[in-house]
C-alpha cells in the first residue's frame, strides 16, 4: 500500500512498481512517479520542514519547482542539501530528511559524472505544456532545427497536472522525437538566459534513478545553447496571499492539490476550504470532491464570482474570507468571515478542516523573459505582471507566461508563435493539429494581497520568513523601492527567487505606500532561475582538466629525478631537486653554491620566445623597447625593457640579432602571451605600415642554462667546434654550432652573474642535451636557486619585484632607457610630474640585522616606534649560500638616498631591524660574468 | 554571451574576443610635444556612454584580428 491518502485509481503513477524510501527516519512506500512531496501526501505528512528564522511547522505548499517550503537534505544515496521535495523524483532506497534552513554539503568527493554540451537551433521552445508543445509542433512541422526543453521527467505541463489531452501529449511528443531535427529534453531546466539568444539549461539525466545511476552516464549535463529563435512557454504560477498563520501545514496552492490528485492519485486531505480570488479554484474543488474530499467552503474575496460554481454540499461565501486557522504542526479548522471595506464584520464560521485551499490568482513565469532584457509589465486585468513585449531579442511569449489562461488560448498561441519563430529563422510552417478544448466562460479574479490579521504571522515570503510586518517595517523606515524592500527585508532572496511571493511582496508595498503596483514594478530577474549545482557548472573541467598543464621536453627527466615543482602561468617549472634527506632550505643552498663556484644547469626552455622578422623589425622593436635596439649587430644580444605608454615596466627579456631583418626575444615566462598580443596590438592598430611580422617559437626552441665558473670547460667539451675563448666569444653574443651532436644556438647571456651559456636546441633534442650534460654530473638547479642568484645580483623580476606602479628608473634601470630616440612607448611619461619624482619606490637591498628571513610582502616603517609611516614592501627574500646570510630586495620611498640607514620590518610578531643596501649584493663590480 | 561578428570569421561567442576598450583613442604623434595634462587625457581618460559606443575587440581565440564596432551599452546590442 502506498499511502492512506491513495486514490483507487487514476494518476501517471506506475501502481504495480511500488518504491521504499525513508523520511525524517520512518519507512514509506511510494509509487514510480511519484515526486517525494507527492510521496509524502500519499502517507499523510504533510510536516515536512520548519522555517529558517522563526522555526514554524512547513508543509507541502506547491507541486513544482515554485515549492517555497518542503525543503528537504538528500542523505543517501549520495548528499545533495536543499532540495525542494516537490522536484524530487521518488526512487527505491531515497533517503531525505527535512530541512530548517540550510542543508550540508556532502563531506566525500562526488563519484559522479558531470558533462556539457553547446548545441546550436532554429527555434527553441522553453517549455513543454500545451503552448511550448504546440509551438514545438508547428515549428518542427516547417523542418526547422528545434530544441524542446522542459524540467518536468515527461512532456505535458499543466495538461499532466489537469491529466487531460494526454493523447495528444503524446502523439506531439513522438512526433518531436521522431522528427531528424529536433531534439526534445525532459528533466531539462532552462536557468539562464543571456545576449543573442544564449540560453543554459542544466539536463537531470541520473538524479531520478538513485543508487541505480549507471556510472557511465553523466549524472548533470548543462546545454549551453544558442538559438536564433526562442519561444517562452514557461507558464504561470500560482501566488497565495497574506494572511494570519497562512504557511501552516495543510495550506496549500489550490492548484497543487489537483496536480497531486490528478497527477499523482494522491489527496491531500480529507476535508478542505478553499480561499480563492479568482474561477481556477472552483475546478479544483470539483474534482477534490469528485475524488471523496468534503470541500467544507468555498470563500470567494470577489462579491459576485460569477461563473464560479462551488460543488455539490460545499457552501460557496461570496466576500467571504480567511479569518483564522487552528492548529500548528497540521491545520485542524479554518475560521472565515465576512469582509468588507478591508476589515472583518459579522459572525465567525469555523469549520472543522484538514486542508486550506488558496489561490490568489496566477504569475505569469516572467523570469527568462527579464534575464532576456524584457521588462515585465502590469496588467490589471489579470492582477499580474507579464511580459510587456518589448524585449530586443528574437523571442516570443506563448501561453500563459503571456497572461493567457484559457487551454484553448495556450494551444493558439503556441501555435501561432511556433510559426512566427519558424517564419524569422526563414522556414516554413504547416497547419497545426490542436486538441478540441472547451472556452469557458472566465470571470475576471480580483487582485488581493493581504488579509487583515496579525501582521506577524501573516507571511510574505514562506522560504525567507519575511511577513507583512517585516514589509510594513521596512516602507516605515522610507524605502520606496521594491528593490530595496527586497534587500532590507529578503524577500525573494531564498533559493525559491520568490516565485510564488514576488508579486506578492509589490502588491503590499504598493498597497502601503499607496501607490500602483504597477509604478513599482518588480525586482530584478536573473539567472539562475533554478538552482543549479557547482559541479554541474563545473562539469569535466576539474581537477586536471580545470587548466591546461604545460610542461618542457624535459619534465619527465625533472620528476624522474625527484624535483619540486612551481607553477609559472601554466607552466611546471622545477623549483628544487632535493637529495635524500634534503629540505628546501639546504638543496637550495647546495644548488646555489654549484652554480657559484663549480658548475650547474637549469631548464629554461619556459622563457617565452618571439621571433620578430621583417624589414621594419629593427624600427619597430625600437619603437617598443626602452633602449635602442636597431644599433644592435647580428651576432650580438641585448638586454631590453618595454614599458606601457604611462611609463610602467611590463616586461624585460633579452634581443637577439639574427640578421638585418631578423629579431628573437625572450620575455618573462608568464608573459609570452601577453607580449605576443602587445606587439600584435601595436602592429595591428597603430603602425599598420610597418613590415613586421611576430611569431610564437616558445615551444620551437628547449633552452638550457649552463651556469658557472667551469661551464666554459664544460661548454667546449661538448662543443669542439666553437671557440669559448674570453675573446673568442664575448659577453651578450651568440653562435650557431653543434652542442652535443645537436644543432645548438649558444647565446653568452647571464641571469647570475656567473660566466654563463644559454643552449638552445629544438625541442626535440632537448632531452639528448641535457642527458649529455647530466652525465658529466652537472648540478641541476630549479627556479628557486635561480631567483637566489638573480636577486644576490639584484635583477628584478617583473612581475615580483613590480606590480604595475614601477618605472625603469625606480628599478635602477635607467641606464636601459634611450636618451637618443625621439620615441618610444613610455618615454613622454617620464617626464611626467608624477613620474619624475625623486621620492618614488625604489628597489634597493636589505639586509635583516638579526638574519631573519623576511617574508616577502612585509611592510618597512621609518622608525620603531609610532607614528608607524610606511616607506615600503620587501619584494623578494632569500638566503644566500654566497652571502651566509639571508637579504631581501624591497621597494622603498627614495631608497637609494637611504643606503646604510635602518628601517623596520613589519613580522607578525614585531617590528625587526633592517639595513638598507644598494640593489646588487654579490660581485658588485661585475668580474665574474667572464669567468 | 554576446555574439559578436568577427569581420574575418563572422559571429563567435563573446569568450573568445579579448576587450579593447574605447576605440579610436589614437597615439599622439609627437607625445612630446604635449603638455602633462594632454598627454594624462591620452593615458587616463576614456568615454562611458549610456548608449552607443566604439569600442576595440581582439579575436584572440580565433584570428587574432583587431577591429571595431559600435555597443549600445544598455542593451549589449552591437549596432554598427
Amino acid at each position: 500500500m502506498s499511502g492512506a491518502f491513495r486514490t483507487a485509481r487514476g494518476g501517471l503513477v506506475d501502481r504495480d512498481r511500488p518504491l521504499r524510501f525513508r523520511f525524517d527516519g520512518v519507512e514509506y512506500e511510494g509509487l514510480q512517479g511519484d515526486t517525494l512531496a507527492s510521496a509524502l501526501l500519499a502517507n499523510g505528512v504533510h510536516h515536512v520542514a520548519s522555517s529558517i528564522r522563526l522555526g514554524r511547522p512547513r508543509g507541502v505548499f506547491a507541486a513544482g519547482v515554485e515549492e517555497p517550503n518542503a525543503l528537504v537534505q538528500i542523505e543517501e544515496p549520495f548528499p545533495e542539501p536543499m532540495l525542494p521535495a516537490t522536484t524530487v523524483e521518488l526512487y527505491d532506497g531515497l533517503v531525505a530528511r527535512g530541512l530548517r534552513g540550510r542543508g550540508r554539503l556532502a563531506d566525500r568527493p562526488d563519484p559522479a559524472r558531470y558533462d556539457a554540451t553547446h548545441a546550436h537551433c532554429d527555434v527553441l521552445v522553453v517549455g513543454a505544456g500545451p503552448a511550448g508543445l504546440a509551438a514545438a509542433a508547428v515549428a518542427a512541422s516547417s523542418g526547422a532545427r528545434v530544441i524542446v526543453v522542459d524540467d518536468q521527467p515527461r512532456p505535458g505541463g499543466s495538461l499532466l497536472g489537469a491529466a487531460e489531452h494526454l493523447d495528444w501529449v503524446a502523439s506531439v511528443a513522438g512526433g518531436l522525437r521522431a522528427a531528424p531535427e529536433v531534439r526534445l529534453l525532459t528533466r531539462t531546466t532552462a536557468f539562464g538566459y543571456y545576449d543573442d539568444n544564449h540560453v543554459v539549461a542544466v539536463e537531470r539525466r541520473t538524479n531520478h534513478l538513485g543508487a541505480q545511476a549507471p556510472a557511465h552516464r553523466s549524472r548533470e549535463r548543462v546545454w549551453r545553447i544558442r538559438a536564433r529563435h526562442v519561444v517562452l512557454a514557461t507558464g504561470a504560477h500560482e501566488r497565495s496571499l497574506a494572511f494570519a498563520d497562512n504557511d501552516r501545514p495543510g495550506v496549500m496552492l489550490a492548484g497543487a492539490a489537483q496536480t497531486y490528485l490528478r497527477r499523482y492519485g494522491v489527496r491531500p486531505g480529507r476535508r478542505a476550504v478553499v480561499l480563492t480570488t479568482n474561477d481556477s479554484a472552483y475546478a479544483v474543488a470539483r474534482d477534490l470532491h469528485a475524488a471523496g474530499v468534503e470541500i467544507a467552503a468555498v470563500a470567494d474575496l470577489r462579491d459576485s464570482p460569477g461563473a464560479g460554481r462551488a460543488p455539490h454540499g460545499a457552501e460557496l461565501l461570496p466576500g467571504w474570507a480567511v479569518a483564522g486557522v487552528t492548529g500548528a504542526d497540521r491545520i485542524s479548522a479554518v475560521t472565515l468571515r465576512r469582509l468588507a471595506g478591508g476589515a472583518f464584520t459579522g459572525p465567525e464560521l469555523r469549520l472543522d478542516a484538514d486542508l486550506l485551499l488558496v489561490s490568489g490568482g496566477w504569475n505569469p513565469v516572467g523570469a527568462l523573459y527579464g534575464q532576456a532584457g524584457g521588462r515585465l509589465a502590469y496588467d490589471d486585468g489579470l492582477g499580474a505582471f507579464r511580459p510587456d513585449g518589448g524585449c530586443r531579442q528574437a523571442l516570443e511569449v506563448a501561453g500563459s507566461v503571456a497572461g493567457t489562461y484559457t487551454l484553448k488560448g495556450c494551444l493558439a498561441e503556441g501555435a501561432a508563435a511556433g510559426a512566427r519563430a519558424a517564419e524569422a529563422t526563414g522556414f516554413r510552417p504547416g497547419e497545426p493539429d490542436l486538441p478540441e478544448t472547451a472556452d469557458p466562460e472566465v470571470t475576471p479574479g480580483v487582485a488581493v494581497w493581504t488579509l487583515p490579521g496579525d501582521p506577524a504571522t501573516s507571511l510574505v515570503d514562506l522560504q525567507r520568513d519575511v511577513t507583512v510586518a517585516d514589509i510594513a517595517r521596512a516602507t516605515g523606515t522610507g524605502m520606496r523601492s521594491a528593490e530595496h524592500v527586497k534587500r532590507y527585508t529578503t524577500a525573494g532572496t531564498a533559493h525559491d527567487q520568490g516565485r510564488t511571493s514576488g508579486t506578492l511582496t509589490s502588491g503590499i508595498v504598493a498597497e502601503m505606500l499607496g501607490v500602483n503596483v504597477g509604478d513599482l514594478g518588480t525586482t530584478t530577474f536573473r539567472p539562475p532561475y533554478a538552482p543549479v549545482s557547482f559541479a554541474a557548472l563545473a562539469g569535466r573541467d576539474r581537477g586536471m582538466r580545470f587548466d591546461p598543464v604545460r610542461v618542457t621536453a624535459l619534465h619527465a627527466w625533472h620528476v624522474a629525478a625527484g624535483a619540486l615543482f612551481e607553477n609559472v602561468g601554466q607552466w611546471k617549472r622545477p623549483w628544487y631537486y632535493p637529495r635524500d634527506g634534503e629540505d628546501m632550505a639546504a638543496a637550495v643552498l647546495r644548488e646555489c653554491r654549484a652554480a657559484r663556484e663549480g658548475v650547474a644547469m637549469m631548464d629554461a626552455s619556459t622563457l617565452g620566445k618571439i621571433d620578430v622578422r621583417g624589414a621594419d623589425a629593427a624600427v619597430f622593436l625600437d619603437r617598443l623597447y626602452t633602449n635602442m635596439i636597431s644599433t644592435l649587430k647580428p651576432g650580438a644580444i641585448r638586454y631590453g625593457v618595454m614599458c606601457r605608454p604611462d611609463g610602467m615596466v611590463l616586461d624585460d627579456g633579452t634581443v637577439i640579432r639574427l640578421a638585418e631583418d631578423r629579431f628573437l626575444v625572450t620575455t618573462t615566462t608568464g608573459n609570452a602571451a601577453v607580449i605576443l598580443d602587445w606587439m600584435e596590438e601595436w602592429l595591428q592598430t597603430e603602425w599598420p605600415q610597418l613590415r613586421v611580422y611576430c611569431t610564437s617559437v616558445t615551444e620551437q626552441w628547449a633552452t638550457v642554462a649552463l651556469v658557472g665558473p667551469e661551464s666554459r670547460e664544460v661548454l667546449a667539451s661538448l662543443a669542439p667546434g666553437l671557440d669559448v675563448s674570453r675573446d673568442g666569444f664575448g659577453f651578450m653574443t651568440w653562435r650557431d654550432t653543434t652542442v652535443a651532436g645537436l644543432d645548438a644556438r649558444v647565446c653568452r647571456i647571464s641571469f647570475s652573474g656567473e660566466l654563463a651559456y644559454e643552449i638552445n636546441v629544438s625541442w626535440w633534442d632537448a632531452l639528448a642535451l641535457w642527458e649529455a650534460l647530466a652525465e658529466r654530473g652537472i648540478t641541476p638547479y630549479g627556479t628557486q636557486t635561480m631567483h637566489v642568484l638573480r636577486a644576490e645580483k639584484g635583477y628584478p623580476i617583473i612581475g615580483q619585484d613590480t606590480d604595475g606602479t614601477v618605472t625603469p628608473h625606480d628599478l635602477g634601470l635607467g641606464w636601459a632607457v634611450s636618451r637618443t630616440k625621439a620615441d618610444f612607448i613610455g618615454k613622454r611619461s617620464f617626464t611626467r610630474t608624477d613620474t619624475a619624482r625623486t621620492d618614488r619606490k625604489q628597489l634597493v637591498g636589505l639586509l635583516p640585522d638579526g638574519g631573519e628571513l623576511l617574508p616577502e610582502g612585509a611592510h618597512l616603517v621609518a622608525a620603531a616606534e609610532p607614528p608607524l609611516t610606511a616607506l615600503g614592501h620587501v619584494t623578494s627574500s632569500y638566503h644566500s649560500a654566497a652571502l651566509g646570510r639571508t637579504f631581501a630586495l624591497a621597494l622603498i620611498e627614495g631608497g637609494r638616498d637611504l643606503v646604510g640607514r635602518t628601517v623596520w620590518a613589519t613580522l607578525d610578531d614585531g617590528l625587526a631591524p633592517v639595513t638598507i643596501t644598494g640593489a646588487v649584493l654579490y660581485d658588485p663590480e661585475g668580474a665574474r660574468r667572464d669567468g | 554571451m554576446m555574439l559578436i561578428p568577427c569581420p574575418w570569421c563572422g559571429p563567435r561567442d563573446e569568450s573568445e574576443f579579448h576587450y579593447g576598450g574605447q576605440a579610436g583613442v589614437a597615439y599622439p604623434d609627437d607625445p612630446g610635444a604635449l603638455t602633462d595634462a594632454e598627454w594624462a587625457r591620452y593615458l587616463f581618460f576614456r568615454d562611458n556612454p549610456k548608449g552607443p559606443f566604439r569600442e576595440r575587440w581582439s579575436h584572440t581565440a580565433g584570428c587574432r584580428r583587431w577591429f571595431s564596432l559600435v555597443r549600445d551599452t544598455v542593451t549589449n546590442e552591437i549596432v554598427a
